[in-house]
C-alpha cells in the first residue's frame, strides 16, 4: 500500500539529523524514496530496549561510556560514515546503545531487534572493539508488525587478526522502514564476513562501509535482497582500501516480484597505496515481474595500477532449462519455481551465522507457509 | 524381450516438430512395446535428441503435425511434469546444474510426485533416505553426492550416474536415455549400462538413443533405428548397429537422396 507522508514527520527527522531528508537530487538516493519513512509517527519508539535482554556470553565485556564515544568517533571518521544522513538521524535520535569489548574467542551473540508494533521512530547503536585476535559470531535479528522505522549504527573495530562473523536477518513489514548503516575498520590479518538478508519492508535501506585501515585484511560481504508488493530494498556498500595486499569478495543478490523496487550500489575504492589488491564483486538479480524494478551499479574507483579487481552484474528470469530439469522430473512448475526460487536465496541465507538456522530464515523472508 | 502380444506403451505416428519455425523432425514412426528395448542411431542434427525432448515436453519444440499415445492417453496434451508422473523418464544428455537446491531433496520431491500419481504413499525424510540408500547400489554411487546441490560440480560420469539413479527411483514405464553414453569413460560406461539393465523388465521399455555400437555391446537392443533428416529410415535388429558400425552412413545420403531428391546433395 503506498505510504502516506505526514508533513510533521519529515521536519522532525530533519530536526533530528540536523540536516534535511535527502531527496533525489542527491546521488545517493536518486532511486529511494523515503515515503514510508515520512509516514512513521513523529515520535520516539517506546518499548523495552531491545538490547536489556542480551545476555553476554564469556569473554564480552561492557565498554565505559567514555571508551565507547572514543571507538565510535574514530570508527566513524575511518569509513567516512559521519555525512551519511542514517547516521546523523540515528547520533541526533538519542539511541539506546550497547557498547561491547571482545576478548579471545568469544561465545556467539544474537540480538532480536523488533520495533513490533509500536508506533514511532526506534534508534539503536551497537558498538564493538574486537580486540587483537579476537572472535565473535553476531547475528542481528531485526523485525516489525507496524508502520514504524527503525535506525540502527553499527560500528566494529577489528584489530589486529580479529574475525567478525556479521549476520543481519531482517524479514520485515511492508509498512515499516530499516535504516541500518554498519561502520567496520578492519587492521591487516583481519577478516570480516558480513551476511545480510533483508525482504518485505517498505523502505530498507543497507550502509555496509567498510575500510581497511591498512589493507592486508578479508572482507568477505554476503548479501540478498527481497523485493515484491510495493517493497523498496536499496543497499549501498562501500568498502576501501587504505593499504596494500587487500582483498574483497563481495556477492549482492536480489529477488524482485511484485512491483517492487531494488537498489543496489556498490563503491571500491583502490588508492595507488592499495597495490596488490584483489577485490571482486558480483550483482546478481533474478526478476520475477515485469512490474518489478532493478537498479544496480558497480561503482570502482581503482588508482593502483597492480590490483585485480572484477565487477559483473546478471539480470535473469529463472532459468527455463532448470526449470524443465525439474517438470521433467515429475515437479510442477510452482513447486519447481520454489525449489529454484530457494534455492537461489540458500546459497546466501547458508553463510548466516549458525544461529540464523534456528529462525529458519527462508520461511521469514519468503513469507510462505511451514 | 520381443513378446507381440506385449502391451503397446508408446505409439509415436507421423510426429513433425520445429524449433524456432525450423522443421526438425519430420514424420517419425515409432511403436514401443512392454519389454523392449530399442535404440535409435544416426549422425548428430538428424533429430534424434529432438525426438527425446519432444517426448519429453521441452517448451523450447513445437510439435506441427502427428500423434504420440502413451499407453492410451494422447502424450502432447500433457505438461512435462505430468508425462514424467505417468512413468516417461528422460534421461538428459546435459543433466542440468542447480546451485543451492539440495539432491537429496530434488529426489524426495520427484519419487513423491511419481508415488503419488501411482496411489502411493508419501515418503517422510527417513523412509526416503532408506530407499535411496538402497537404490544408490544400482548404480554404485557415493552417497556423499546426495548431500550436494543438483549436479553441481559432479564430474561428466557422476552426472550419468546420478540420471539413472533418478530412473531407479522414478520407475518409469518409458525411459528416453539421450546419449547417455556420451563422455563416459569405460569403467563408467559398463556401470551405466549395468544399472539400465538391472532396471530393464518384462513391464518397461527401453529407448536408448545413441552414437556408438559400445553403448549396445553392453545393454542389447531388440530394435535398432537409424534416423536421418528427423525420420526413421531403417529399422532392424542388433545386427544393424553392427552393420553400422562397418559401413558408416554414407548409405544414409543415398538414401535420402532417393527420397527427396530435390532437398539433399549427394556428396
Amino acid at each position: 500500500m503506498p505510504a502516506v507522508a505526514l508533513p510533521a514527520t519529515a521536519e522532525w527527522l530533519a530536526a533530528l539529523a540536523g540536516s534535511p531528508l535527502p531527496g533525489r537530487r542527491h546521488e545517493d538516493w536518486r532511486f529511494t524514496d523515503l515515503a514510508p519513512l515520512q509516514s512513521v509517527a513523529p515520535e520516539p519508539w517506546t518499548g523495552p530496549d531491545p538490547f536489556a535482554l542480551a545476555a553476554l556470553p564469556d569473554g564480552i565485556t561492557r565498554l565505559e561510556p567514555s571508551e565507547a564515544q572514543q571507538l565510535r568517533s574514530q570508527v566513524l571518521q575511518a569509513t567516512g560514515s559521519s555525512a551519511a544522513w542514517p547516521v546523523q538521524l540515528n547520533q541526533g535520535a538519542s539511541p539506546r546503545c550497547l557498547a561491547l569489548r571482545v576478548s579471545g574467542a568469544a561465545g556467539p551473540l544474537q540480538l532480536s531487534i523488533d520495533a513490533g508494533t509500536a508506533p514511532g521512530l526506534l534508534a539503536l547503536q551497537l558498538l564493538l572493539i574486537l580486540e587483537d585476535g579476537a572472535s565473535l559470531e553476531l547475528l542481528q535479528h531485526h523485525s516489525s508488525n507496524a508502520a514504524n522505522a527503525t535506525s540502527q549504527l553499527t560500528v566494529a573495530q577489528l584489530g589486529h587478526g580479529a574475525r567478525l562473523h556479521l549476520g543481519v536477518l531482517a524479514p520485515g513489514d511492508c509498512r515499516a522502514s530499516l535504516l541500518s548503516h554498519l561502520a567496520i575498520s578492519q587492521a591487516p590479518a583481519s577478516a570480516l564476513q558480513l551476511t545480510t538478508a533483508v525482504g518485505g519492508w517498505a523502505l530498507s535501506r543497507l550502509e555496509p562501509r567498510i575500510c581497511q585501515v591498512a589493507g592486508a585484511a578479508h572482507t568477505r560481504l554476503r548479501a540478498l535482497q527481497l523485493v515484491d508488493g510495493q517493497d523498496l530494498a536499496d543497499t549501498h556498500s562501500h568498502v576501501r582500501f587504505e593499504g596494500p595486499d587487500g582483498e574483497l569478495d563481495q556477492l549482492h543478490k536480489v529477488v524482485a516480484d511484485g512491483a517492487g523496487r531494488s537498489v543496489f550500489n556498490g563503491a571500491v575504492q583502490v588508492p595507488r597505496k592499495a597495490q596488490q589488491t584483489n577485490a571482486a564483486q558480483l550483482s546478481r538479480t533474478l526478476l520475477l515481474s515485469d512490474r518489478a524494478r532493478v537498479d544496480t551499479k558497480p561503482e570502482l574507483e581503482i588508482v593502483a595500477d597492480d590490483v585485480k579487481c572484477a565487477h559483473g552484474a546478471t539480470v535473469s528470469r529463472l532459468q527455463q532449462n532448470e526449470l524443465f530439469y525439474l517438470q521433467s522430473r515429475g515437479i510442477g512448475a510452482d513447486q519447481a519455481s520454489k525449489l529454484l526460487l530457494r534455492g537461489y536465496c540458500e546459497e546466501v541465507l547458508r553463510e548466516l551465522p549458525a544461529a540464523a538456522a534456528a529462525l529458519n530464515p527462508l520461511q521469514l523472508l519468503l513469507r510462505e507457509r511451514p | 524381450m520381443i513378446r507381440p502380444d506385449a502391451p503397446l506403451l508408446l505409439d509415436i505416428c507421423d510426429l513433425h516438430a520445429s524449433v524456432e519455425d525450423q522443421p526438425i523432425l519430420k514424420g517419425v514412426n515409432l511403436s514401443i512395446r512392454a519389454g523392449e528395448i530399442h535404440a535409435v542411431m544416426g549422425r548428430n542434427g538428424s533429430g534424434k535428441s529432438t525426438l527425446s525432448k519432444v517426448l519429453a515436453g521441452h517448451p523450447a519444440y513445437t510439435v506441427t503435425a502427428g500423434s504420440v499415445n502413451y499407453r492410451g492417453a494422447d502424450l502432447l496434451e500433457l505438461d512435462p511434469e505430468q508425462r514424467a508422473r505417468i512413468g516417461l523418464f528422460l534421461g538428459f544428455q546435459y543433466p542440468v546444474e542447480i546451485p543451492g537446491v539440495s539432491n537429496l531433496e530434488f529426489l524426495r520431491v520427484a519419487t513423491n510426485s511419481r508415488r503419488a500419481e501411482r496411489g502411493d504413499e508419501e515418503l517422510d525424510t527417513f523412509a526416503f533416505e532408506d530407499l535411496v540408500h538402497e537404490r544408490l547400489k544400482v548404480v554404485q554411487m557415493d552417497p556423499a553426492f546426495l548431500g550436494r546441490s543438483v549436479n553441481e560440480g559432479f564430474s561428466g560420469g557422476e552426472k550419468k550416474r546420478n540420471e539413472i539413479l533418478q530412473m531407479a527411483l522414478l520407475e518409469p514405464l518409458v525411459a528416453i536415455l539421450d546419449e547417455t553414453d556420451s563422455g563416459l569413460d569405460i569403467d563408467a560406461l559398463r556401470i551405466v549400462a549395468d544399472g539400465v539393465n538391472q532396471l530393464a523388465g518384462p513391464e518397461n521399455a527401453t529407448l536408448l538413443i545413441t552414437h556408438y555400437q559400445r553403448l549396445l555391446d553392453l545393454i542389447t537392443p531388440d530394435y535398432v533405428h537409424v534416423m536421418a533428416a528427423g525420420r526413421i529410415l531403417r529399422t532392424g535388429g542388433k545386427e544393424l548397429a553392427l552393420e553400422l558400425e562397418r559401413t558408416g552412413y554414407d548409405w544414409v545420403d543415398l538414401e535420402l537422396a532417393r527420397l527427396e531428391p530435390e532437398t539433399v546433395e549427394v556428396a
